[in-house]
């Protein structure tokens, strides 16, 4: 019953507080000034990549870090 | 070496499942322990015929569609058993003379209803799931598929899980909980499956050589998440017998009621809408060739929607013995949840803006576009039957059922259409679809076979609603349950022939796109000119 108790009033109180900020720092995130640019190449994104995967070299890259195009 | 060590685990499958079959002290354990063993047997045969043959070297150049074309065709077949099942039973409810005595406890309502439902939601709509899951990960992650082989284990694991609670259904072995009705052996083999399903899915999105994560992944992420920690939990169970199907739930009471439904709104929230939503990102802007309308509305859609859907579960018991507050706190979260549907809504049609011309012409996106209105449509109705008020009319009646079509079929079934319409003569390397007259007649049947359920299921719905709550002068009720039975006939049958134009609407489809695979010509891959240079 104290586990129950601790858990009770933790989750209405500082979790609710935490998951209300993630929130509501989403939607401010979102909206952060910069991020029409990044948003508009997103999504033309699908248009490229439609039949073979991305690179001539053969070997694989590891996400963006290593992907040395990105380094504009 | 890995390729003996394959084997050795094959055969002892073989082997204990054989032994298990013979010890099995109910039938539809030993059905069980048969599929596995013949479903290890035919690896094992497939396996040992490849032994000593030098590996395949997966070309990282290609994109893995292998798994993706088998999805395709699953999809296909299992929508139409699944619709066939549901046309069955529908017709079975307006005349019960079709619960065959010969088939008394194994083709009867009760036995054919969880198979309808798991045959669509998951069979029908998990395979299209899987296989536009493996299709847009590669696309937009510009890599191919993680994992080698990991992705046709998936595939064939999926089908056997399918198989193993298709043969529970129709023998009798249930845990009684809506969507969740396989038992443990079969809950775990799916277990299994998933946790390699979100391997492939993560390692690719890992692998990606695109600085970001395309939205439709989002979805397709929360969907394999959420699905996993909703199945552990709904599951909790101890079997009786390591030798038989039966188990006992973990959980008992009014909690138990509480995780099932918590599992069951999520079951439609993540896998019918957060997985579907991944395909709507993807294949409407595709098929459109318009990016989507807004990408922050987009991402707001995903975050809104994720955090609000894991709370609306108690709506499903109103006025049962789950506490008040929890009952309010669902119903409040019901409602607010209208706004991203909505929002992901406008987000789907609005990416047709400045191409509505497309909608005379292209009957792909006709479908893509009424699968749209029919997600807005449900996501308004549901809110609004959640309210405790509406609910007390609507609980128990066909107006559930009729809400619950109106998305599946109008939303996940149409929606699913048009990605395969799309998907065919991508995978096969084909100029265009068969006939395009053939999807228009597909898309005529499946909509107005729509119309015609939900609308015979809304007079049905309310009316029995009405009779119900209805007293006279003195407070007596003024109908018996059976006088509600006997007022829905015609509307049974309205809602039996809605079914069997949707079935026949599926039929063609598996006809053109037959077609398209086998009689069309093949795509020039002279476009290498169109490229541009980076």
């Amino acid at each position: 019953m104290e586990t129950y108790t601790f858990l009770r009033a933790f989750a209405d109180s500082w979790h609710l507080l935490f998951m209300f900020c993630f929130f509501i720092g989403v939607f401010l995130f979102i909206l952060r000034p910069g991020s029409r640019k990044v948003h508009d190449e997103t999504a033309n994104m699908i248009f490229r990549n439609d039949d073979k995967p991305a690179g001539d070299d053969s070997a694989p890259r590891m996400g963006r870090h290593a992907d040395p195009k990105e380094a504009r | 070496m890995w390729d003996y060590l394959k084997l050795a685990v094959l055969g002892v499958v073989v082997v204990v499942a054989a032994i298990a079959a013979s010890m099995a002290r109910d039938l539809p354990y030993l059905v069980h322990m048969l599929v596995i063993m013949l479903a290890a047997a035919i690896t094992f045969m497939w396996q040992i015929r490849r032994v000593g043959e030098p590996a395949i070297v997966a070309n990282p150049n290609e994109y893995m569609d292998g798994p993706v074309r088998f999805g395709v065709v699953a999809t296909a077949f299992w929508g139409v058993v699944g619709f066939l099942v549901g046309v069955v039973i529908a017709f079975q409810l307006a005349w019960p003379e079709l619960n065959f005595q010969w088939a008394q406890g194994y083709l009867n309502f009760g036995r054919l209803r969880p198979l309808h439902t798991s045959a669509v939601i998951f069979a029908f709509g998990g395979n299209a799931l899987i296989a536009t899951a493996f299709y847009v990960v590669q696309r937009t992650s510009a890599s191919r598929l993680w994992g080698g082989g990991l992705a046709w284990f998936v595939f064939w694991g999926y089908q056997i899980f399918i198989v193993m609670a298709a043969t529970g259904y129709v023998l009798g072995s249930s845990q009684g909980n809506e969507y969740a009705e396989p038992e443990w052996l079969t809950d775990l083999w799916l277990t299994v499956v998933w946790v390699a399903f979100l391997a492939v899915y993560m390692g690719t999105v890992i692998n990606r050589r695109e600085p970001h994560i395309y939205v439709a992944n989002w979805f397709y992420i929360a969907f394999i998440v959420t699905v996993a920690m909703l199945h552990l939990v709904n599951n909790a169970a101890i079997p009786v017998s390591f030798l038989g199907s039966k188990s006992v739930p973990v959980w008992s009471g009014v909690q138990s009621a509480m995780i099932q439904w918590w599992y069951g709104h999520n079951a439609v929230g993540f896998f019918l809408t957060a997985g579907f939503l991944g395909m709507m990102y993807y294949f409407i802007p595709k098929q459109a060739e318009r990016p989507v309308y807004s990408y922050k509305l987009s991402i707001m859609h995903f975050w809104a929607l994720i955090f609000l859907y894991i709370w609306a579960g108690p709506h499903h018991l109103h006025y049962t013995a789950l506490p008040d507050w929890a009952q309010t706190l669902g119903m409040t979260f019901s409602i607010m949840l209208w706004m991203p549907s909505w929002g992901g809504m406008i987000n789907g049609l609005m990416t047709l803006s400045g191409a509505w011309d497309k909608l005379r012409t292209d009957p792909i996106i006709r479908m893509m576009v009424v699968a749209v209105g029919f997600y807005g449509m449900a996501t308004f109705e549901g809110p609004m039957m959640s309210i405790k008020a509406v609910n007390s009319l609507s609980h128990y009646t066909d107006w559930t059922i009729g809400h619950v079509h109106s998305g599946a079929l109008g939303w996940n079934g149409m929606i699913t259409f048009g990605a395969l319409y799309y998907l065919v003569p991508k995978l096969w390397q084909r100029e265009g679809l068969y006939s395009l007259r053939l999807v228009s007649w597909h898309f005529w049947l499946a909509t107005i076979g729509i119309v015609l359920y939900a609308a015979s299921m809304w007079v049905t719905g309310i009316m029995e609603g009405l009779m119900w709550r209805e007293v006279d002068a003195q407070g007596f009720l003024v109908n018996s349950f059976a006088d509600t039975v006997a007022a829905k006939f015609p509307m049974y049958v309205v809602r039996g022939l809605g079914g069997t134009l949707f079935l026949l609407g599926a039929i063609i489809m598996c006809y053109n796109l037959w077609k398209t695979v086998t009689s069309t010509a093949a795509r020039q891959p002279a476009r290498a000119a169109a490229v541009p240079a980076e």
